[in-house]
């Protein structure tokens, strides 16, 4: 069978819950970040897709996964530099007990 | 990559985007879930070079494999004790968070059967890197600096959160 766009956007799809089902049920912060960037590499299979098969010439899409690759790093690197900051005050990074300001 | 050995090699790297996807979700080690990133981001680089997006593949490869992973592997060394065996790693959500998944992964896929794409017959030129540079600070230069200092307000800023006072 002939691999097209579809097939590109369904492994996407699944790529995404996936990091969808990471995110709702890990308890380690860094295994949250993680996940996040799971679902981050499957928009950008998407994009990449988009540009490969809808507008092969223009450039789009890669120019816009430039930019969410751009993202996805500056967040890990706040995301990590916060999940330190919590071990280092908490002694813990599993997010089920850092319940500080719950009521 | 239009011929067959292109399909066969979308189904492996799909595979193994999968498989590692699904173990850095669920394995018990986190320092096993980072390796298993690893893999996942190598898989998803060799996807981009079959759609001709060489220099993707090439950042994807730096940033991701290069800087992400080692920085996640980092943070699991610094927060030590978290990770031996014995320690539940997931929440009591399981059940509801894997309906959810579910759900969402047929609603997705149903809607992805249902639209029609307007898809183009044409491929990714072979100078595509040039073109991407020249648009970059051509068309799209006033996101590409701003996106430059996003990062550089990051970087400051994850020295300053992490910095002991």
């Amino acid at each position: 069978m002939h691999v097209g766009l579809i097939h590109y956007l369904s492994l996407a799809a699944i790529l995404f819950a996936i990091g969808f089902f990471g995110v709702l049920t890990r308890r380690n912060a860094v295994g949250i970040l993680m996940s996040i960037e799971l679902m981050f590499n499957a928009v950008n299979i998407n994009l990449v897709a988009f540009n490969r098969f809808v507008t092969p010439t223009d450039f789009t899409g890669q120019v816009f996964s430039i930019f969410t690759i751009v993202i996805a790093a500056a967040e890990v690197t706040v995301g990590l530099a916060i999940v330190l900051l919590i071990y280092r005050n908490f002694r813990d990074v599993f997010v089920d007990n850092i319940n500080l300001m719950k009521w | 990559m239009e011929s067959g050995i292109g399909n066969y090699l979308f189904y492996l790297f799909g595979f193994i985007i999968i498989v590692s996807g699904i173990l850095v979700v669920s394995l018990k080690d986190i320092f096993h879930c980072a390796l298993m990133l690893v893999v996942c981001m190598f898989s998803v680089a060799a996807l981009y070079v079959l759609l001709g997006a060489d220099f993707i593949a090439a950042v994807q490869v730096l940033i991701y494999v290069g800087a992400v992973a080692v920085l996640m592997i980092f943070a699991i060394m610094l927060t030590a004790r978290v990770s031996g065996a014995g320690i539940k790693q997931q929440n009591e959500q399981v059940p509801i968070a894997l309906i959810t998944t579910l759900v969402f992964v047929a609603v997705t896929l149903f809607g992805l059967g249902k639209t029609v794409w307007n898809v183009s017959t044409r491929t990714v030129p072979a100078e595509g890197t040039m073109k991407l540079g020249k648009l970059l600070l051509t068309t799209y230069v006033l996101p590409f600096e701003i996106v430059s200092v996003v990062l550089l307000v990051a970087l400051i800023g994850a020295i300053v959160i992490a910095r002991r006072t």
